[in-house]
Order: structure tokens, then C-alpha cells, then sequence
């Protein structure tokens, strides 16, 4: 047996070692895609469930109607919104408190660990019915603590204006543990020589945390930022839970958008539309991430 | 076996002897040649029919009756999936409002020669209820409950503000709501109309003669002169300051709320006889009071809603499907229903019965009952109601006029109804060339 032959052999050998995972990925994922495509060609919708006969292939005008929509609109401005706001925030709180976490001042870190990451893995539904507890208008915890600072009483779940902060706010809360434990593994491996000779350099604490801190954790920052941006895009819980979509659409995001579409209305085929618009739109974002931080991590 | 070791022969017996005891045991048995009926049912409903259904399993020897609950929330996902996947039940309670949606995608079995000679006598029932059941003259479910919207008042706010009696009539209540909100604290309302519900708008429109979708269902009729005095009258207790602009979600709670004299009127529905009798406290009971929902001129009126019992085509056991209907459509059943749920019965016999007839609260609803009316009978009805409530709060909230908003409304309706108009001019055409 030469040796080309032995090696091709293996790579047929190889081919079969992946085979189980690659079946249950195109069964489970590529199909479901293609037909979703597929799907979003049409007008698929509940008479069409009674009769395929009542199926029309629209070519692309499930899209081009998506975008005359304001709706629509309403929709992705709100999201855009969310994203925009809340992925800076959500970064902020989760290095804040992988840093403080992180200090060696810090006490008791197994106990706020714990706490700071147990938002993550309470169900969303018990927690909105506490939320809505809190910023509720009239005996909410949120409005008697501005009341002592003499802020008067927000509507914050009713008003539109402030319906958007509200779930901003909330889903911060929600979501910030978890990027704050995978900065604190970054943290914890800087290695503690780099402080000693910024210290011994005369560096601030400020100094430290901008040249040594900061790129050193760069890498995990940006993994962080770009899945964080990934899973801002696709709110749903938080104003599924707290507001329905209103008042008056202000909470009313993409994937809400496409749910109710789909599931409410059962107009399938509009809603793959959707998918399909977020899909690109994630798609587009995370591809602009990975390039400036390419080009960052090259200019370093 | 003589290798094995004697433990292990010895479980070898027992295992044997169990084996063969649960054979015998499953010989024993009587065989299954039951008719078994599926029957899927909502909520509070589906909980406490099973508690009716021994007596059914009693004088109908032969029939068995397996009972799966479904939550509100997810009950109309589940039956489309159901028939998506050809795993529709025999029976099922269908909210009154998707019997069309369900009827159009040929879904359900028409019950016409079922009922014929049947001792479900639709002159009994409430002929507005009996109509949401009925599709292009054939009928496709018997009505199991009724439901429908009417006034909540605190007669005692109302009294405190110098008006005696429930309005009856457009000009009355104007005037009731002005005089209670002029004697309100501040921060309290006249009335309360949650902008998540589509329905209390719905009850004010269909008490006009115009009707709400025109040439069959093809286009919506929001422009009417008839809808414009409905979504007028609606808004302006918002403008006017009498409804505050909030969701039911906002008002935490709002029994409590209601007991507090923070709105004086509530237009809701017959569960909330039982809520109010539980929740409020004992020196409040006689305050408040329920009356039929006044119209333009004199009593309007209200939605027909509600939930009806449906056999499903692809159903294995039709017959013992219509025998379990007939049998829950019993007056003596309803009423049993009644007493478990609180929900009311859709039959006039039924409220003949002395208990019923003399409950104060439910009075008001019997008289409404009388004057109720369907919602139109198209599958996009749902949605179309949706695009009203989201038209309605942004009029409410001063952002569109009465004209802007109804013409919004039919450019929405339009868009919707769109597959509708073309399936209808596809049939058309289908008869002509047939012709």
C-alpha cells in the first residue's frame, strides 16, 4: 500500500466519522434554511395550509413590501435602537463588574460571583413579573427612588418615550453576567508581571487599566462584542413578556415583528421574509466587527 | 441452565413468574372496544369538563372520552399544527371567532344533519350566538358558552356624582361620565378602557348599521358614517379626559383598582362577575352593578363571543362526537357547567332556571343577549380587529384624527383582505368557465 493511498483511505475513513454530524446538521439545519428561503418566495399562509392549490410564488415581493412597511421600519428603527444603546451598556456593566470582581480588595467574590451571574439563569417570565413590579407607575420601587430625588413618577412601561429604556434596562440586567464571567477568565490570565513593571514604571491605576488591562483583553472583548451584538439583534423575550410590543409599537422589535407574522397571522411566508432580512443584517454587522478588529489586532 | 449460578436462576423464576402474573393479570381485563372520542378543550374549561363526563360515560355505555387540556395561549397554534399534521381531534372547543378561519381551511365537519332532529333546537339559543357558528348557511359548531361585553359600574360613584340609573343610551352615559369624572380625585378616572383590547371599540361599532367589512368581505367599510361615529365616540373619552390611556398590564391590578373608585365604568366581560364577587371586599358588593352596554339611542348592541363545541372532518368517531355535543349542550348540563365555571349558557331554557334568573349581576347579561351581534365572518377578521386596537390607540393618543386613523384602517384592511379578493376571483372565474 503507497502511502497517497493509505492517506486517501484515511480521509475516507474520516468522511465516515463525520457523517452523523453532518447528516443531523443538514437535516436540522441546511434544509430548514433552504426551505425557509424557499418559503419566503411565496405567500404561504393559512388558506395555502388548506390547499397548496391557493399557493402563489410572488418571486420577491414579500421583501419589497416588507420594506414599503413602515411598520417594518418601526421595527428595525427599535432594534437598531436596542442594539445601540444596550450592547455599550451591557459591555460597560459586564467589565465593570469582572473588574471589581477582579481587585484584589474585593471580598466575599465567591458570593457576588454568584449573584451577579444568577439574572442570567433565572427563567425571563419570573423575572419581567418582579420588573413589572418595579417600574410600576404608581407604587414601583424604580419611581419611589427617583421620587426622593425628586424625579416625578414615569410611566415607564406605558409611555413610549420610555417603554425602550425600560427594556433596555432590564435586559442589561438580565444578560450582563454572562459576558462578565468570560471577561473575568480574560482578566484572571493576564499574567500579574505587567502590572508589577507598570507599577514599578509609575503607571496610575487609570494608566494600567488603558495599556495593560485594555489590550491585553482585547481578543476576548471583541469575541464578546460581536456575539453580544448577534444576540441584541434578536430581542423578543424581554418585550414579549413586559409590554407585547407596545405602547404604541415602541417595543415592537424585528423578531417580535416576524413572530407575529408567522405565528400570530400565520402568514408564513412574509415571516421568512423577515428571517431573511435579519439573517443579512446580522450577517452584514458581524462581518464589519470581525473586520475592524482584524485590522485593529494588525495595526497593534 | 445448569452454568448460572443458583442467584441468578432464582431471578430468573421470580422475573418469569411476574411475567406470566401480568399476562394473566392483562387477560383478566375486559377488552378496549370503547369508542374512544378525543376532545381537546381550553383553559378553565378543560379542567372541570372532565367532571361531567362520568355521567356521559354512564348513559352512553360504549363511548370513552379522553380529555386533553390546552392553555389559551397556545391553543390556536396547536389546532392549526393539528391539522397541519393530520392530528385534528374529534371534538374541540373553538373560540367563536376562528370557526370561520377553521370552516375556510375545511377543517371542520357541518353539523347540519346532526342537529336536524336532535334535541339541540337552534331556536333556543341566542340568535346572535347561533350566527357566529354558521358559514355561508351551514353550520359547523354548537355554542357552548356566550360571552360578551357590557358596563361594570360603582353605582355608588354614580349616585355621589348625582346620577341615578345606568345610561342606556350614547347622550346618557356622555353625561354620566362627565358628571363622574367632575367629581373625581385627582389621578381618578370615569372609565376604563384597556388599549390592549380591541373589543370594547368592537362592541361600540357594531351597535351601527354599517357594516364592518362591505362587497363580501373584500374591503373594509371603516370609512362608513356609521364606523366614523363608533371610533369618534370611542376616542373622544380619551381626549376628553374620562378613560386614562393605559393596557390592562399597566393597571397592575385591576380589581383593586376598581374597588379604589379610580374608574367609576369597566366594560368587560362575565367572567368578571365571579372575580368582583371574590375580590372585592364585603361593604363594596352592593356598590357595584352590571348593565347592558348602552347604544347610539337607547340599548346597543354587544358582541356575540364565546366558545363552541366543533367535530373535526378528518374525526375518526363522528357519531359518538355529536352524542357527547348533544349531551354538553343539555340545558341541565349547562347549568351544571355554569355552576363549575361561572361561564354562561347559551340556551334560553337554561336561564329559566330560578337560581340564574335571580342572580342580580348576571341579569344584565341576559338582557344583552338578546342584542348581540357576530364580528365579521372572514378568517382575517382577527387581524383586522388587531390593526383597529393599534389604529384606535394612536387616535386616542392624539397622534392621528378621526379621518386620518379610519382611512389608515381601510388602507390596512385592504392590504390584508388581498388573498381573500384574489381566491374569490379565482372562483369566480372557476364558475363561469364551468358555465
Amino acid at each position: 500500500m503507497t502511502r497517497e493511498r493509505r492517506s486517501a483511505g484515511r480521509r475516507h475513513v474520516a468522511w465516515w466519522f463525520v457523517a452523523p454530524a453532518l447528516f443531523v446538521i443538514g437535516v436540522f439545519f441546511v434544509l430548514p434554511v433552504i426551505a425557509a428561503l424557499a418559503m419566503s418566495l411565496t405567500d404561504f399562509d393559512i388558506y395555502a395550509l388548506a390547499d397548496l392549490s391557493n399557493l402563489r410564488i410572488v418571486g420577491l415581493r414579500n421583501y419589497v413590501e416588507l420594506l414599503q412597511r413602515p411598520l417594518f421600519w418601526t421595527a428595525l428603527g427599535n432594534t437598531l435602537y436596542f442594539v445601540a444603546v444596550g450592547v455599550p451598556l451591557s459591555l460597560a456593566a459586564s467589565l465593570g463588574a469582572a473588574l471589581l470582581l477582579n481587585s484584589r480588595l474585593a471580598r466575599f467574590q465567591p458570593f457576588f460571583r454568584t449573584a451577579l451571574f444568577a439574572p442570567v439563569v433565572t427563567t425571563v417570565v419570573a423575572v419581567a413579573v418582579i420588573w413589572r413590579y418595579l417600574l410600576g407607575t404608581r407604587y414601583g420601587f424604580i419611581n419611589y427612588a427617583l421620587g426622593a430625588l425628586g424625579v416625578p413618577p414615569i410611566d415607564w412601561l406605558g409611555d413610549p418615550r420610555f417603554a425602550m429604556p425600560a427594556i433596555i434596562l432590564f435586559a442589561v440586567w438580565k444578560n450582563f453576567g454572562y459576558n462578565m464571567i468570560i471577561l473575568l477568565a480574560g482578566l484572571q490570565n493576564i499574567p500579574h508581571e505587567l502590572y508589577e513593571a507598570a507599577r514599578i514604571d509609575g503607571a496610575s491605576a487609570f494608566a494600567q487599566f488603558r495599556f495593560v488591562t485594555l489590550p491585553m483583553l482585547a481578543p476576548i472583548l471583541a469575541i464578546v462584542g460581536i456575539l453580544t451584538v448577534a444576540g441584541y439583534f434578536q430581542l423578543f423575550a424581554e418585550p414579549y413578556v413586559m409590554t407585547q410590543g407596545g405602547p404604541l409599537q415602541s417595543t415592537l422589535s424585528v423578531l417580535y415583528f416576524m413572530y407575529e407574522e408567522g405565528f400570530k397571522w400565520w402568514n408564513l411566508g412574509n415571516a421568512s421574509a423577515v428571517a431573511f432580512l435579519l439573517f443579512l443584517l446580522i450577517f452584514a454587522v458581524t462581518l464589519v466587527q470581525t473586520r475592524v478588529v482584524r485590522r485593529g489586532a494588525f495595526a497593534q | 441452565m445448569t452454568g448460572f449460578p443458583r442467584g441468578a436462576r432464582r431471578f430468573a423464576a421470580c422475573a418469569l413468574a411476574v411475567l406470566v402474573a401480568f399476562v394473566a393479570a392483562g387477560c383478566g381485563e375486559p377488552a378496549h372496544d370503547a369508542t374512544v372520542v378525543r376532545f381537546w378543550a381550553m383553559g378553565r374549561e378543560g379542567e372541570v369538563v372532565t367532571a361531567l363526563l362520568p355521567e356521559f360515560e354512564r348513559t352512553h355505555p360504549g363511548i370513552r372520552v379522553d380529555v386533553q387540556q390546552l392553555p389559551w395561549t397556545a391553543a390556536h397554534e396547536k389546532l392549526l399544527t393539528a391539522f397541519a399534521g393530520d392530528a385534528t381531534p374529534d371534538v374541540a372547543q373553538l373560540g367563536n371567532t376562528w370557526i370561520p378561519e377553521f370552516a375556510a381551511l375545511g377543517a371542520l365537519h357541518p353539523l347540519d344533519a346532526s342537529i336536524a332532529g336532535s334535541s339541540v333546537d337552534p331556536h333556543d339559543f341566542f340568535a346572535g350566538i347561533w350566527d357566529t357558528n354558521v358559514v355561508d348557511t351551514r353550520v359547523y359548531g354548537v355554542p357552548w358558552y356566550v360571552d360578551t361585553r357590557l358596563l361594570f359600574y360603582r353605582r355608588d360613584l354614580l349616585e355621589a356624582a348625582g346620577i341615578a340609573d345606568a345610561p342606556r343610551s350614547w347622550p346618557e352615559w356622555t353625561r354620566a361620565l362627565a358628571a363622574v369624572k367632575a367629581h373625581a380625585a385627582p389621578g381618578h378616572y370615569a372609565i376604563l378602557l384597556p388599549m390592549n383590547e380591541f373589543e370594547p371599540l368592537l362592541a361600540l361599532a357594531l351597535q351601527q348599521d354599517d357594516p364592518l367589512l362591505r362587497d363580501g368581505g373584500r374591503h373594509g367599510n371603516f370609512e362608513s358614517a356609521g364606523f366614523r361615529r363608533a371610533f369618534g365616540f370611542y376616542v373622544d373619552m380619551f381626549r376628553d379626559g374620562y378613560a386614562p390611556p393605559v393596557t390592562a398590564a399597566q393597571m397592575s391590578n385591576v380589581w383593586n383598582e376598581f374597588g379604589r373608585g379610580t374608574f367609576a365604568f369597566y366594560i368587560s366581560g362575565p367572567w368578571n362577575i365571579g372575580e368582583f364577587e371574590r375580590r372585592l371586599p364585603a361593604a363594596l358588593q352592593s356598590a357595584w352593578a352590571t348593565a347592558p352596554l348602552p347604544g347610539p339611542d337607547g340599548p346597543g348592541a354587544s358582541i356575540a363571543g364565546g366558545s363552541s363545541l366543533v367535530v373535526f372532518r378528518a374525526a375518526r368517531a363522528k357519531d359518538a362526537a355529536w352524542q357527547l355535543i348533544e349531551y354538553l349542550s343539555r340545558p341541565d348540563i349547562e347549568l351544571r357547567f355554569r355552576e363549575l365555571t361561572g361561564d354562561l349558557p347559551p340556551r334560553r331554557s337554561a336561564w329559566r332556571d330560578p337560581a340564574l334568573a335571580a342572580d342580580a349581576h348576571a341579569r344584565a347579561f341576559r338582557d344583552q343577549l338578546e342584542r348581540v351581534k357576530p364580528a365579521p365572518k372572514v378568517p382575517e377578521w382577527e387581524r383586522i380587529a388587531d390593526e383597529m386596537r393599534v389604529v384606535a390607540e394612536r387616535a386616542a393618543r392624539g397622534q392621528w384624527s378621526v379621518d386620518e386613523a379610519v382611512r389608515e384602517l381601510d388602507a390596512r384592511a385592504e392590504r390584508i383582505l388581498e388573498k381573500r379578493r384574489w381566491l374569490l376571483a379565482r372562483a369566480a372565474a372557476a364558475r363561469d368557465a364551468a358555465r
